[in-house]
């Protein structure tokens, strides 16, 4: 059982003009199992969110904590917060080019359980993650990321998830740029995650479409840098209907 | 004759093509004040095999078949005592690599080697060149391509680090071939290398690979010229370079010639550089100059940078640690060249001696 408590949570980003606050003081409890929904306009600082519990370091913490069992998330490098068990499905994954997907998959494993998995077993299991997603088997050979088509990008992302087993993990706009099919099988790979690992879903998501696959506990809708508005899944079915326009005009 | 010309090419410095080079760490080399050891390391590893004839032939028996203006390769073709020639017979395919390499060296005078690659119509073959030890080499290695031959060309530049090697490296392509040149230079304390390319037929095609990398201290220079004096032919030219520690310097020249003959030329080159300390200094010039509109293609791109840091959140996002996650992104930076090598004991050899430069810088 783990939890990921976020509390006045503020952020800034540093730009040309000076630093920008972006999170204004962020409240937030993620428990193992639990599914949260994170909606919200463009713009209203979800994907900072996202980025500033993993380390990205574009972004400076200026106020409140993030803890994980208790732990200082925010004292811990980036890799550290990997070992405590955070991970974060990123919108825009980054290309490494010349980097196998079999050995970034190795490396990242071995460093995560401080021993190299027995080879066999793990390349096992990669191909088991793989042919549930829907994966070509060659894909293990290209470099990560690159010339990857969107859908391709982001079943890589899930696949990790469900190969790294982290215990909270922050989904940053999964659901952008994938068709109806691709949609489903992330889908059914996230909540495969949730029921082998009892795993904790931050699920940052500007459309009601992806609830239909991964059904959320709770809701918060997100604007202007903080959490506005909290409530169950029919919070997502007012949304639906509604939209952002009562958060944003204030 | 030869001691005019000699004096007249001595670089002062002030010369394009000299203005990146530290002369005063050439050993002599360029000005003909180093002294001449008669030595001759350049060997054959392993046997003689059918179609493949080596053999050292005395200078005046053998001409140069280019010219050069480089004071250096013109002091070579001159004083060089004899030529050791490579010479692949025509329709011979050779599945295993011709490998040469240097059995002996010392930096107590300047080797001025000639080297004379050949391979007859329609062969295939690879020839690799190893330099390593210690050495002050001034060499110039000629390389003919007969018609619809498939050459690969690997040189390896893994000398210590008092080590000085100017060298010449001019490919002549005749119609329809193909030659492929992998040229990688870690070790050295002054390496300079002109790999050269011009075409004697249409329908060939050359491709220029190269990796460096340079610690600190190191020069190591590579200044490419290829040459379009005829029609329908195609270059490509990638080199990838990094680089570490105080006083790292490395030089990249791009030179691609299109003459007014050479319509339906396609070329394009390409050189990055990764700088992974304070301290170094990476030069890089693509040069390109076109006399016919005719053409397929012509580009050139350059970049030199620092890492990456969103490669590296990426990957220490997953719980690699800043070390290795750096490993990572240096690796395959240089495997996108070196895993194009054919000879896999060679691509392993390459790999792991960046690691070793890796670790030695602290990565």
């Amino acid at each position: 059982m783990s939890t990921l408590e976020i509390r006045g949570l503020e952020v800034s980003v540093n730009t040309d003009k000076g630093a920008i606050e972006i999170l204004k003081g962020v409240d937030l409890v993620i428990r193992s199992g639990e599914t949260h929904a994170i909606m919200g306009p463009n713009g209203s600082g979800k994907s900072t969110l996202a980025y500033s519990i993993a380390g990205h370091p574009k972004y400076t913490v200026t106020g409140g904590s993030v803890t994980l069992d208790g732990l200082d998330v925010l004292a811990m490098k980036v890799d550290e917060r990997a070992k405590a068990g955070l991970f974060l499905a990123m919108q825009y994954p980054v290309e490494v080019p010349g980097v196998s997907v079999s050995n970034f998959l190795r490396t990242a494993v071995t460093a995560l359980r401080g021993d190299a998995p027995k080879l066999r077993t793990w390349v096992g299991e990669v191909k088991a993650a793989m042919n549930a997603l829907n994966m070509d088997p060659g894909f293990s050979e290209r470099s990560v990321n690159e010339g990857f088509s969107g859908g391709e990008k982001k079943r890589h992302e899930i696949m990790q998830l469900e190969l790294l087993k982290p215990k909270i993990a922050i989904l940053d706009e999964t659901d952008s740029g994938l068709d109806v099919d691709a949609l489903r099988i992330v889908s059914e790979g996230v909540n495969r995650a949730k029921v082998a690992n009892d795993l904790g879903v931050l699920l940052i998501t500007h459309y009601t479409r992806i609830l239909r696959y991964i059904k959320p506990d709770f809701v918060h809708v997100f604007a202007n840098g903080h959490i506005v508005e909290e409530g169950g899944p029919e919070l997502a079915d007012k949304l639906e209907e509604k939209g952002y326009a009562e958060y944003v005009s204030s | 004759m030869s001691v005019l010309a000699t004096n007249y090419l001595t670089p002062t410095g002030r010369e394009e093509a000299w203005r990146f080079t530290p002369l005063n760490r050439l050993a002599g080399l360029h000005d003909g004040t180093s002294t001449s050891v008669n030595r001759k390391s350049l060997t054959l590893r392993g046997d003689v095999r059918p179609g493949v004839n080596t053999t050292r032939i005395s200078r005046e028996l053998v001409a140069s078949v280019s010219e050069s203006n480089d004071a250096i390769v013109t002091r070579v073709q001159a004083e060089a005592e004899d030529v050791f020639i490579v010479d692949i017979a025509a329709d011979t395919h050779l599945p295993e690599p011709v490998s040469l390499y240097r059995a002996t060296g010392g930096v107590d005078g300047a080797e001025l080697s000639r080297v004379r690659i050949s391979i007859g119509e329609n062969s295939t073959a690879s020839v690799i060149m190893e330099n390593s030890g210690s050495a002050i080499l001034g060499e110039d290695v000629e390389i003919l391509v007969g018609p619809g031959a498939h050459l690969t060309f690997v040189t390896l530049q893994e000398w210590t680090n008092d080590s000085v090697h100017a060298a010449r490296h001019h490919a002549i392509l005749d119609r329809d071939s193909t030659f492929k040149s992998t040229t990688v230079t870690v070790g050295g304390s002054l390496v300079r290398l002109l790999p050269t390319v011009e075409f004697s037929g249409p329908g060939s095609f050359a491709e220029l690979s190269g990796v460096y990398f340079a610690t600190a201290g190191q020069h190591l220079e590579h200044r490419i010229h290829i040459d379009h004096g005829i029609a329908h032919a195609k270059s490509r030219v990638n080199y990838k370079g990094a680089l570490s520690g105080e006083g790292a310097h490395t030089v990249w020249i791009g030179d691609v010639f299109i003459r007014s003959a050479a319509e339906g030329t396609d070329t394009y080159e390409l050189n990055r550089n990764l700088l992974l300390s304070d301290g170094a200094r990476a030069d890089s010039v693509p040069n390109l100059e076109i006399e016919t509109g005719e053409i397929i293609g012509a580009g050139h791109a350059s970049t030199t940078g620092r890492f990456d840091d969103e490669q590296l959140f990426y990957l220490m996002s997953r719980g690699i640690p800043m070390d290795e996650a750096r490993r990572l992104v240096v690796r395959g930076f240089f495997a996108e060249i070196i895993s194009h090598i054919e000879d896999e004991q060679i691509q392993d050899r390459l790999m792991g001696r960046i690691d070793s430069e890796l670790a030695k810088v602290g990565h």
